[in-house]
This record gives C-alpha cells, structure tokens and sequence, in this order.
C-alpha cells in the first residue's frame, strides 16, 4: 500500500505541472499588462517599463513561466498588492477556513447522499424513495446561492436561530461552539447540490447490486436484512460511490465560492473573487495554483481509499 | 413547464412589458402586486416583472449557448482524440485531464480573471470548465465505434478520415451527445447565472437571473421579494430542464429505463389466493412442496415459471430436479425460502412444508431463522455468488455467526475445519484469500462449505458443478455425495444432467414449462422413461459405452412463459401428441413410485 501510495503522489507531478501551464497560459491572455493594472491609468509610462521589468515581465513567456515555477517550488508564490501580503499567507488563511467549511459540507453530503441513496434503492418505487427521488431533484435544481438566501431569511432574520453570516460573532464569539453555530447554514446550503447527486447515484450503485447473486447468498445464508443491506450490498455499491465523492469534492470546493459570498465566509472563494474583481492577479495565480493542487492531492487520496476497499484493483 | 418558459422567454419582445431598465428612484422597493408592478420594483425602482422576464430570457441563451458550445468543442476533441487514436488521442486526452484537475468554478475564474468580466466571457468560461465532460463520454463512445465493420468498410472505400467522422462517427454519437447535453444543461444555467451573482458575468444595466439574485443580496433582509422572484425563477427553469433531462435519457438511453427488473425486498412476495392445498407427500417427509405457484409479473404480462409443481424429499433423501434452462427448476428451489427475486418475482399459490410447518407465511424473522440453518443453498456461478470484497473466511464466520453466536476466534476455527471437510487444501493459508484469488473449484467448495456451516437438514444445490470442467465437476460431486451419506443431508439437485443425477440421487422429477411431467426412481426412469419429453431428453446425452448411437435433438423450442399452450406444454413438439393432448388439463398420474404427466405415455409404466 505504501508503495501505491508513493507511485500515485509521483504520477500527480505532471498533473500539477500540467496546472501551472494551465493557470500560467490562462493569465498571459491578459490583454494589457499587469504593471497599468497595478499603477493605474495614470502612470507615466516610465515607472510602467520599470515596474514590467522589476516583475521580470519583459521577458519572453517561457523563461517567465521557468521563474514563477521555480519560485513557487521554494514557496514563493509572489505578492499580493491588494492585500499588500505575501500571497501564500493570504491563501493559507483563507484556505483554512475554507476547509473547514467545505470539509463540513463534504462529510454532510456524503452521509446524507448515501443513506437516502440507500433508503431510496431499498424502497424502490416505495413512497420514502419518491419522496427522496423528488426532494434530489429539488436539491439539484436549486441555485446553492439562492439557497443561502433563503435559509438567512427563514433561520437568521425570521426564527432568529442562527447568525446571519461570518465565521465569527463580531464581539465575544470565537469558540468552538460559536463557530459551529456560524457553519450550520452555509455548510447545509452548500450541501445541498452535492448530497442530491450523491443520492442519486447511491441509488442506482446499489440497484445494480441488489440484483447480483453475492446478495442471494447473503440472503441463503440467514443474515439480517440490515447486515445484507449495510455490509453486503452497501460494501459493493461503495466502489462506485467512492469515485463520484472525489467529484463532489470538486462540486463542493467550487460551490464554496457562492456560498462565502452569500455568508460572508472568509474563505478562500470569496478571496478569489474579489482578487478578480480588483484585478489582483498575483493572488488569483497563487490562489488558482495553490487549490488546485490541494484538490489532485484530494482526489489520491480517494484512490487510496479505493483500493483499501476493493482488493481487486491492483495496488 | 418548461415549454411555457420557453415560450415566455422567446415572446419576451412583444409583451407589452414596462422598460427593465427604467429607473424610478421614488418607486423603490414597491411591495409585489403594487398597482403598477404585479411583483414589485428593486432598489432602483425598476419593475421587476419586466426585469424577471428580460433576465429569464437572458439567463435561458447564455446557459444554452455555454451548453452548446461546450458540446460541440467537445464533441469535435472527443470524436477526433477516439477516432484518431495514439498520440493524437493522448495528448488531447491528457489535455483533457489537467483541465478535469482543477474544481470547475476555480478555472471559470482563472478564465474570467483572465478575460475580465463581462457576459461573454463568462460564457466562454462555463463551456471551457464543461468541454472536459462532452469530451470524455464521446470519446468513449467513438473508440467503441471506431473498431467496427462499417469504419473500416468506410475506410477501405476511400473516405478520408474528416469524412468518416463526420459521416460514419457523429450520427451515430449524436444520441449521447444529446443526452449529455440534455443532463448539463440545468447545470450550466445554474453556473452562468453564479458567475453573474458573483458579479463576474453580465455587466449592469443588463441583468439575467444570476446577477439580479446579486444586487438584491444587499437589500435581503429588508426587502426579500426582490431576491426571492428570480431565485424561485432560476430554479424552476433549472428543475424544469433536469426533468426534461432525465425523460430524454429515459427514452434514448433504455438502459437505464425503469422496466429493468431488480431485487429490493428481502423476502419474495407471497400473494396467494385460495386456501393452501393439503399436503400430497404426507406426514413424515421433511421438505413437502404442494402445488406451488410461482410467477415472474413484469408490467402487464405474468410469467408462471413455476406452475403448480409438487415435491418431497426425505430425510437424507437426493431428489434430482431435471430440465432446460427456463424449465422452473431454480424457480422452484428458490421459493422454498423465498429468495426468488422480488420484484418481479411473487409466490402465487401454493405451500413449502418443513417438517409438517408452513413456512411460506412465516415472519420474515422466522424465515431468515430457516435460511442457511435448516435449508442451505449451494449456487451455480460461484464467482458471482461470492461477495467480492469479503475474505473467504470473513464470508464463513459471517455464516456462521448469523445462527450460532460465538467469539470470532471460535468461528474462524470452526471456518477452517468446514474448509478442510470440504477437502480445500491448506485451509489456513486459503481463508484470508478474496474469492478472486481462487479458483473455480476451490470457490465452489467455499459454497458447500458455507451451506454447510450450519449443519443444515436440506442443501439445495442448484447446478453446482455447471460452470466447472469435468474432473472438477467429478470431485465436487463426490463431495456432496459423501458429506450426504455422513451427515443424513437431503439434497435437492438441480441440474439438466442425466449422468450427474444418475451418478447422486435416488430418485429425479423432471420439469418441462413450470412444471413436472415425470418422476420416479432414478434406475426406472433412465431405463424406461415414461413420458416423451424425459425420453428424447435422456436421448439428447451422449452415453459413454453405448457405442455408435445417433444422439437426438428436440425440434422446436419450450414454448414461452406467458403463452403455454392449453393441456400438455410440450405437445407442439411431441411426435406421439393427438388432439386430446391440447385438449385440457393433463394431470400427473401416479402409479406406485412413478408419475407421469402424459395422456400416451411411453410403454406402460
């Protein structure tokens, strides 16, 4: 295992190179350069010249490309002029919360998707599987923006339960406690699409195995139908189930965007967004960059888990 | 629904709409059904009818034209990365790959970044992030096409390689294409309206759905109807598409169509009219099955595959159950403990004995209490009737343990000593083997060693030894016939091998349509078989020392479920049937040890 687990991090390296050609290629669309974006349109095209060479920007594209990478191996991921920071300990700030966020409504999708896959599959065409079956689609339908909205409107401003957004009560939070009262909402509505895909397939993964013949013998042995269900026939639909949980993981971490918007979620989306909007490019490079790779870093670990359940993927 | 949206979308220019751009400072946040505004005005006194409307419109192109131009872009790298092959396929692919790596929203906002913001740009950038998708699935597709006749006739007729594709290839991957572009849709409506609520996609005046959820953020908590209007409309537009969706894959795709028959319910369902029928076997015998009808009801049509069949079986007693694929035969054994599949399967009549009590209506606790305790069951395929993922020894204890409580240790010993009475060699080393690692035989001796975990009265072995070479199949026989003569077993055997009943059992049934036309003492019944379908079936084998001997087929096929002929099933095919053969109901005569089910049997029996 510890093997496979070497080989896959060391197939992960072209991907990530990959990424930064990507991100690189993508940002050098820019049309104009950075230095007007960052000086203004009021410069004087002197401290423009001076500024493109200080960044090394008047160089040709790949020798820039060798440098940024070159600098972002040694952990340099360059500065961020808006937050006036380096971007690395921008990003990991906002990237922690982020996680906490995320990995909340990960962990949420994933149980409640599966267990309504489940109930939905053993109750086929029952009344609890139209009732899942419709409340997926409304899941899936619904704007996870709009969703926040709604739930700010009917949790916070009209049953006054929970905050209205933030991560932290303003004066006196900072507890645990307050913190999880703060992540109710976000981490549900940002759920919400996830955990309907998540049922869906969990439905049709353990259809397809309800039918096969290990599920027979299960029965022919005498288990309990809970033990039939749960350890037999859910082990089997895992496989399949596994797999589309490293895409939710995607969903989610991209879903984080609206929902840090709609919630105030100082995250690493919403960080993202308003470096787009204040054309902060160093720190959506970085940003880009730096998720990205903590997402390939993500999706080995889903094989790992992979091959820890199924013994006959070669490892 | 969605047509209506369409519609109203499409319409949008001709409606005697109020101007969404008109501002009226004074009118401001007017509450919805206000005289002037059916649904209110914004924070700029705009009328957000007009506004809605406008936006919806707005909102519908952008995610078709993102969901458009990701399928074309797609489809074109998908058709040309399977069609192509080799380097050209790798690289596109790999290409594809690193574009799968990023979290989809993360590139949408690499890309708008890139470009700034604005409407098309964010467009561009929603069908970037989904081209991967569309290219993935279709060149799928065509690399399974890619490698048939009508290609390479294509080919060797002198098409050129663009012609090909776009002749040969795109209509026949049109049809995914229009499903994954059906199933993405409500998708990408959902992320160019995000991209607008972020404040990345359209630029103000000009609103779609996304961004006028955007502006009322602000005014949320005290004027919730402006936000509250294009939300609802941006999820019923979505909700509508994905229904839509979903009916199109349905029809295109029947794959996945709901007639496909599966197998929820733990027990099969009993549905039996009339009272139970008394018992033919008597008292005494330890499994009695009477009358038992078990049918197959998919939609509209039933299927009797088991059509009345009685049997018994004594203690220690092997009943061999003889007959075609389809004749009944795992249908009947099946239901003694209700594992038939269900739905479809249902249990319409008829009773199962054991030991003189009925178990068909017995609670489900009883029954699962029965189940490998006093009736075991051996299967045919056992690579598919063990668990994949478990340890051969996980699966043993589990069986173990389900009847007999006892510590891990104790049943895993106990699975090791069942290993070794089922002759597996080196029984220590095997039981933390996966089934995959086994073979044939060896995963077939963990099947009888798992029926037999629970010493149980009866062992259904339904055709144990079919998907094993023929010393194997010896081997795996011998077993069964000693652990029977050991332990007082029962067996019931189903099998459509004359040689392999003769070889184990006592006495055989034979079953043509659902059900049984002949049974007796195996030594009778092989020497002087009564009905005509048990005799041109004992002649379809070839026996060994019987020299130079014409082995006979039957002509014609068993007819099928739903449409039995009335009277004798098998008199179509019968070279002694006369008119009266279709006449009625034949019933299974009994004479001593022997019944038949045939108005002209063959010789007297």
């Amino acid at each position: 295992m510890g093997g496979y687990i070497l080989r896959r991090l060391i197939a992960a390296v072209p991907v990530l190179l990959g990424i930064t050609v990507i991100v690189f290629l993508v940002m050098s669309l820019i049309p104009g350069d950075p230095a007007t974006a960052i000086l203004g349109a009021y410069a004087t095209p002197e401290n423009v010249e001076k500024l493109n060479r200080d960044l090394g920007l008047d160089r040709p594209m790949v020798e820039r490309y060798v440098i940024w990478l070159g600098n972002m191996l040694q952990g340099d991921f360059g500065r961020s002029f808006s937050r006036n920071r380096p971007v690395i300990d921008e990003v990991a700030e906002r990237f922690s919360a982020t996680l906490v966020l995320a990995g909340t409504s990960f962990v949420l999708c994933a149980f409640f998707g599966i267990i309504a896959g489940v109930i939905s599959a053993v109750r086929q065409y029952g009344f609890a599987d139209r009732l899942i079956t419709f409340a997926v689609l409304v899941g899936i339908s619904v704007p996870p923006f709009f969703l926040g909205m709604i739930m700010i409107l009917v949790f916070a401003v009209h049953l006054r339960w929970l905050p209205v957004s933030g991560m932290y009560a303003i004066y006196g939070g900072g507890d645990l406690a307050d913190l999880l009262r703060h992540l109710v909402m976000p981490a549900l509505a940002l759920a919400a699409v996830a955990a309907g895909v998540v049922a869906r397939l969990a439905r049709s993964a353990m259809l397809e195995v309800l039918r096969q013949d290990h599920i027979r013998t299960a029965r022919a042995k005498g288990l309990p139908e809970r033990r039939v269900i749960l350890g037999h026939a859910l082990r089997s639909a895992m496989v399949s189930i596994i797999p589309v949980l490293g895409l939710q993981a995607g969903f989610v971490l991209s879903g984080a965007v609206y929902i840090e918007t709609v919630f105030q979620w100082p995250g690493v989306g919403r960080m993202l967004v308003d470096a787009i909007l204040t054309r902060d490019l160093m720190l959506v490079q970085g940003g880009v960059v730096l998720v990205a790779a903590a997402y390939v870093l993500f999706n080995i670990a889903v094989d790992v888990a992979q091959a820890l359940l199924d013994p006959r993927i070669k490892t | 629904m969605l047509a209506l949206i369409l519609l109203l979308a499409l319409a949008t220019p001709f409606l005697p709409l109020q101007d969404p751009n008109a501002t009226a400072t004074a009118e401001r946040f007017a509450r919805p059904l206000s005289p002037d505004h059916l649904l209110g005005t914004d924070h700029l006194g705009r009328d957000l009818l007009a506004r809605l409307v406008h936006g919806t419109r707005l909102s519908l192109a952008m995610g078709l034209a993102a969901a458009l131009l990701a399928a074309v872009l797609g489809s074109i790298l998908g058709i040309v990365a399977g069609f192509l092959g080799g380097r050209a396929d790798n690289l596109i692919m790999r290409g594809i790959d690193m574009l799968m790596g990023f979290p989809y929203v993360l590139l949408a906002l690499a890309i708008v970044a890139a470009l700034g913001p604005g409407l098309v740009n964010a467009l561009i950038a929603v069908a970037a992030v989904n081209m991967p998708f569309f290219a993935r699935n279709i060149r799928g597709v065509t690399v399974a096409l890619a490698g048939r006749e009508f290609v390479d006739a294509a080919r060797l007729s002198g098409m050129g390689n663009l012609r090909i594709m776009a002749v040969e290839i795109l209509p026949n991957v049109l049809p995914v294409i229009v499903i994954a572009l059906t199933t993405t849709t409500g998708w990408m409506i959902l992320e160019t309206a995000g991209l607008s609520f972020l404040g990345l996609g359209s630029q103000p005046p000009q609103a779609d759905l996304g961004s006028m959820l955007g502006e009322a953020r602000a005014a949320l908590i005290s004027h919730p109807h402006v936000a509250v209007v294009p939300g609802v409309m941006i999820f019923l537009v979505v909700m509508s598409i994905n229904l839509f969706g979903d009916g199109v894959r349905d029809a295109l795709d029947p794959r996945l169509g709901a007639g496909a028959p599966t197998r929820p319910l733990p027990a099969t369902v009993v549905d039996r009219t009339g009272p139970p029928p008394p018992s033919q076997a008597g008292h005494g015998a330890l499994l009695a099955i009477d009358d038992l009808r078990t049918e197959f009801r998919i939609g509209r049509r039933v299927l009797p595959a088991a059509g009345g069949v009685s049997l018994s079986l004594g203690r220690g007693e092997a009943l061999g159950l003889v007959g075609e694929s389809g004749s009944g035969k795992s249908v009947t054994a099946l239901s003694v403990m209700r594992l038939v599949a269900s739905p479809p399967g249902v249990i319409a009549g008829g009773t199962v004995r054991l030991d003189d009590t009925e178990v068909l209506d017995a609670p489900l606790r009883i029954l699962r209490g029965l189940r490998g305790r006093r009736v075991a069951y051996v299967f045919q395929d056992p690579q598919g009737t063990l668990h994949p993922l478990y340890r051969i020894g996980e699966q043993l204890t589990e069986a173990i343990r389900a009847h007999q409580p006892m510590s891990l240790q104790a049943a895993r010993a106990r699975a090791i000593e069942l290993l070794r009475d089922v002759r597996m060699p080196r029984p220590e080393d095997r039981i933390d083997d996966y089934p995959h690692q086994l073979s044939g035989g060896q995963r077939q001796r963990v099947g009888i060693a798992m029926a037999l975990a629970n010493d149980p009265d009866v062992i259904m072995a339904d055709e144990p030894t079919t998907a094993l070479d023929v010393t194997v199949q010896a081997q795996i026989l011998a077993l069964l016939d000693q652990l029977r003569r050991e332990r007082g077993l029962a067996i019931l055997f189903i099998t459509h091998d004359f040689g392999v009943v003769a070889q184990l059992c006592e006495r055989l049934a034979v079953m043509y349509a659902g059900r049984i036309v002949e049974e007796g003492p195996t030594a009778e019944v092989l020497a002087a078989p009564a009905h005509p379908y048990t005799r041109r079936l004992i002649a379809c084998v070839p026996a060994p020392g019987a020299g130079r001997r014409r082995l006979e087929t039957i002509p014609g096929l068993p007819p099928p479920l739903d449409a039995l002929p009335p009277g004798c099933a098998f008199a179509p095919r019968c070279h002694r049937a006369r008119p009266a053969c279709s006449d009625g109901e034949v019933v299974l005569r009994r004479t001593g040890m022997r019944a038949v089910r045939c108005l002209y049997p063959e010789a007297a029996a």
